[in-house]
């Protein structure tokens, strides 16, 4: 077996918010004790509801937000020990808005070039073929170089911001909701084009969405976070046909798939949201869990491990 | 059953952009009708001509448009707005947006009450606390007290439905009511307004751009591309037999669960959508259309392959079974 | 309402562009000089009024000085004060909201206590006292109030740029291996230009006024020079008899300071509409 391209190692992540003029500090606890690991050619997805910490978890492994505990290892090497420029040979991202992810002010070949222009090596004449090399291959006319990002559609800039993750040809690409703003049909393409790119360049993609019918697509191996920890985790086959814990089967119901004589599940899961702020006793899933005994509002749950199945449920057990 | 919304030959212009061009939609008693379509199609607009609620710049032609058999085009703001909140109400996808952060959820929900039914304060607050728990929130009378704020995304969204129903309205407008919300949450909405149809009778137009939502609530549905309505059928029949090449394209573009083969490619369709302006000739797809033949470019036929199932296409259906 | 603003604009650009084409060509604009006296010529009145002289258009001062073209060179003074301070205390302002916004933490409240100390000195005082302490000069009066304007431009370019270094750009810059200066003067800089245009119309009217109280005080440009507040100053002894002496450079600055406003308000509104940071 080929070494981690990743290593997640029981990493944590706090913030404090102060809420209101008097309020005493709170602490929100984003990320709590995730271990992963993404293999060289697989894509793990990331699933969970908002405020679950998967794109907290995201910007830890990105190096955008220092861990308040465990440590980050990208292709063997500690991530906090990392060269700038080093890092980005290996990592890069795609987020979710393509308004916000690419400079209003600069245009579109800059945007694409700047991770060359960050190395420093490349002469100029070489960064424009790339760029434009690069452009092509996401399926943008070259001439699109000379645009402004406001002259461009959603689908068209989420193209700019995989070209500009990918000119450098890193060998991993966290992509955080890349399609969760665009229509149905330029999702589409962006998915095939992403998973195109996946085979020809041989990259490995950590995928964050909360859309679990594209994760079923794209990924080969998933991750379910709730309120901060991974609940479940299998290769993407076994997860979503047999799935062990029991927010990950009311995930599953929820999705509407487009089938009409179904009609609309019932998830059995309660008011109650989950809040960061006040994580609950016990198992943290216990308070809208629709089986849960007494002992899951009094012990955590331990962490079930047999690779690459994980499960943390006092009722789930992996086969 | 007859017809509660009419619309008929609606046309929505801003400046030279034609947002809407000849929709037409029928809204049922106790039906949901799903609007669907991509961003920039024109269901949005088509909900707040519908209401009234058009921004200035925006010009509204009809060939008829008629709530519960009255004709409501050529209706002035006064009499529009003793309708909206009253027999026609519309909840919209970002809740924090349509409540106002600096009143309690109490005072706004018994507002809509007072103005359009003139009962007392003290009445209305009661009959806010009885929908409240009717759209399933715990402990109403603590949630009355409360300010947008402090309300999570699910749960503002319960509260302006709850909103919406004040005044027992005969028509619900929805446009994206879940779009900004987790699927969980999601499905216990979706589930909510359809017990309150089943309860109430509501007739629902909801607008959405999530082809599951559709399938899982619609009755009918209306399928939407660049200002028309390019194909409109019972749900079973537009996801069983769709006709129309859009509608074929956007059903293909959907992974669905179960049924996905992880080394194929998406259906997707080619391009984007093309800005139209006035006068516009032929249809709109064609450039993006696989089946795009010369005649594409003249008028385009509405054709019916089935009753109740109608689409614009210049293909015939037994052609585009073939196809 | 829009036409109207729209208006203000164009306006205040004009009025502002005027002024700056009369103080840069000043030497074409008023052919006498501004500083010699013929105290047999003293408070002519402007050309067309009684007792005016063609050569004189706008009179002449209480020492027979050309009021027109003391008037002009004085625009050069009201003008290079003006800039000249809004660079400085721009410089200094910007630099300090970018580090903090940027940074956040220890540093940022470092540069927020610094901001909360300069508001909590008052203006004219200082200024006042440092002109008396080292004596009135064009390069004092610049050092003076750049030194102490840079304040509005610090908070917003603070808020502006904790704004923007939350957006998913910065966020790529960094991983695409861009260094922090080139992350702060590529990436967040430009975007947060459009809001300090504003701020720097507004401290550029201030400027100019806060000069004109200076001179007016005696403490601002020393005489000779031809600055606007320095003439109000020179003109109150003979408002009474003689009011156009007090009304020429009073009105001048009014309009300039106006024109300034009315600019800054439109540039407001126009960014407004636009997608601003």
């Amino acid at each position: 077996m080929s070494a981690p391209l990743i290593e997640v190692r029981d990493v944590g992540r706090q913030f404090r918010v102060r809420s209101g003029l008097f309020g005493q500090p709170k602490r929100v606890v984003a990320v709590d004790g995730v271990s992963l690991s993404l293999k060289p050619g697989e894509v793990l997805g990331v699933v969970g509801e908002s405020g679950c910490g998967k794109s907290t978890l995201a910007k830890v492994i990105l190096g955008l937000l220092e861990p308040t505990a465990g440590e980050v290892l990208i292709d063997g090497k500690r991530l906090a020990g990392l060269d700038r420029r080093e890092r980005a040979k290996l990592i890069q991202p795609v987020f979710q808005d393509p308004f916000s992810s690419l400079n209003p002010r600069r245009r579109v070949r800059d945007i694409v070039g700047m991770p060359l222009e960050a190395q420093g090596e490349a002469t100029a004449g070489e960064v424009r073929k790339r760029v434009e090399a690069m452009l092509e291959r996401v399926g943008l006319d070259p001439s699109m170089g000379e645009r402004l990002p406001a002259q461009l559609s959603g689908g068209q800039r989420q193209r700019v911001a995989i070209a500009r993750a990918l000119v450098m040809r890193p060998r991993i690409v966290v992509c955080d909701e890349p399609t969760s703003a665009l229509d149905v049909s330029v999702q589409a393409q962006v998915l095939n084009l992403l998973a195109e790119l996946r085979r020809e360049f041989g990259l490995s993609y950590l995928f964050i969405s909360h859309n679990l019918a594209v994760v079923e697509h794209v990924a080969t191996e998933v991750a379910v976070m709730y309120l901060g920890r991974i609940v479940e985790q299998n290769d993407a086959e076994t997860l979503f046909r047999d799935p062990r814990h029991p927010y990950t089967k009311a995930l599953l119901a929820s999705v509407l798939t487009p089938e009409p004589k179904l009609g609309i599940p019932e998830t059995g899961l309660g008011d109650t949201m989950p809040d960061p702020t006040n994580v609950p006793p016990g198992c943290r899933f216990h308070p809208r869990c629709p089986v849960a005994i007494e002992r899951c509002g009094l012990e955590a749950p331990a962490t079930q491990r047999k690779a690459p199945a994980l499960v943390e449920c006092h009722l789930a057990t992996i086969t | 059953m007859s017809a509660l919304l009419e619309v008929s030959g609606l046309e929505i212009s801003f400046g030279t952009l034609s947002a809407v061009r000849g929709a037409s939609i029928e809204v049922r008693r106790g039906e949901t009708h799903c609007l669907v379509g991509e961003s920039g199609c024109g269901k949005s607009v088509t909900a707040l001509a519908v209401m009234g609620l058009l921004p200035n710049n925006g010009l509204r032609h009809a060939a008829a448009l008629r709530f519960d058999g009255q004709d409501i085009l050529g209706l002035d703001e006064k009499g529009m707005s003793r309708l909206r909140g009253d027999r026609m109400a519309m909840i919209f996808q970002e809740p924090m947006t349509s409540l106002n952060p600096a009143y309690t959820v109490g005072s706004q929900m018994a507002e809509v009450m007072v103005r359009h039914r003139g009962v007392s304060k003290r009445a209305a607050l009661d009959r806010a606390a009885e929908l409240l728990a009717r759209v399933r929130i715990t402990s109403p009378e603590m949630r009355l007290g409360q300010y947008p704020h402090q309300l999570s995304g699910g749960l503002r969204q319960r509260v302006m439905i709850a909103m919406a129903l004040m005044c027992e309205p005969e028509l619900l407008i929805a446009d994206e009511p879940t779009t900004a919300l987790d699927v969980t949450v999601q499905a216990q909405i979706l589930r909510l307004l359809a017990d309150l149809q089943k309860d109430l009778g509501l007739a629902i137009l909801l607008i959405t751009h999530d082809l599951g939502v559709v399938a899982r609530t619609a009755h009918r549905v209306s399928v939407m591309y660049a200002g028309e309505v390019v194909e409109s059928s019972p749900v079973e029949q537009l996801f069983e037999r769709p006709m129309h090449p859009y509608t074929r394209g956007l059903l293909s573009c959907v992974p669905v669960p179960g049924k996905i083969r992880r080394d194929q490619p998406l259906g997707s369709i080619p391009g984007m959508v093309p800005h139209v302006t006035s006068g516009f000739e032929g249809c709109a797809f064609r450039q993006r259309c696989a089946l795009v033949r010369p005649d594409c470019a003249g008028p385009i036929a509405r054709r019916k392959p089935e009753v109740d199932h109608d689409y614009l296409c210049q293909i015939a259906p037994e052609d585009m079974a073939t196809s | 309402m829009r036409s109207w603003r729209a208006w203000g604009l164009w306006l205040g650009a004009f009025i502002v562009g005027f002024t700056l084409l009369v103080a840069i060509f000043a030497p074409m604009v008023a052919t006498q000089d501004p500083f010699a006296q013929d105290l047999s010529r003293r408070l002519v009145p402007p050309s067309w009024m009684e007792g005016g002289r063609p050569q004189h258009f706008l009179g002449t001062d209480g020492l027979g000085r050309d009021y027109f073209a003391r008037l002009v060179y004085g625009a050069r003074i009201s003008m290079l004060i003006g800039i000249a301070t809004v660079v400085t205390s721009g410089i200094i302002g910007i630099a300090f909201g970018v580090i903090g916004g940027y940074f956040g933490g220890r540093i940022d409240d470092v540069v927020l206590f610094t901001i909360t100390a300069r508001l909590s000195i008052p203006l004219i005082l200082v200024a006042l006292a440092v002109v008396s302490l080292v004596g009135s000069s064009l390069t004092v009066v610049v050092a003076t109030l750049g030194l102490l304007l840079w304040d509005r431009f610090a908070v917003v370019a603070r808020v502006a740029t904790m704004q923007v270094r939350t957006l998913d750009y910065v966020a790529a810059a960094w991983s695409a291996g861009c260094s922090q200066p080139y992350i702060v003067l590529r990436e967040i800089l430009p975007n947060i230009l459009s809001p300090l245009a504003v701020v720097a119309t507004l401290e550029m009217a201030l400027a100019i006024l806060l000069e004109a109280a200076l001179s007016f005080l005696g403490l601002g440009v020393p005489p000779p020079l031809p600055s606007w507040g320095l003439m109000i100053a020179e003109a109150k002894d003979y408002m009474f008899f003689n009011p156009w002496v007090i009304m020429v450079p009073g009105m001048s600055l009014f309009v300039l300071v106006f024109g300034i406003n009315l600019l800054g308000d439109g540039l407001r509104d126009l960014l407004k509409t636009g997608r601003v940071a």
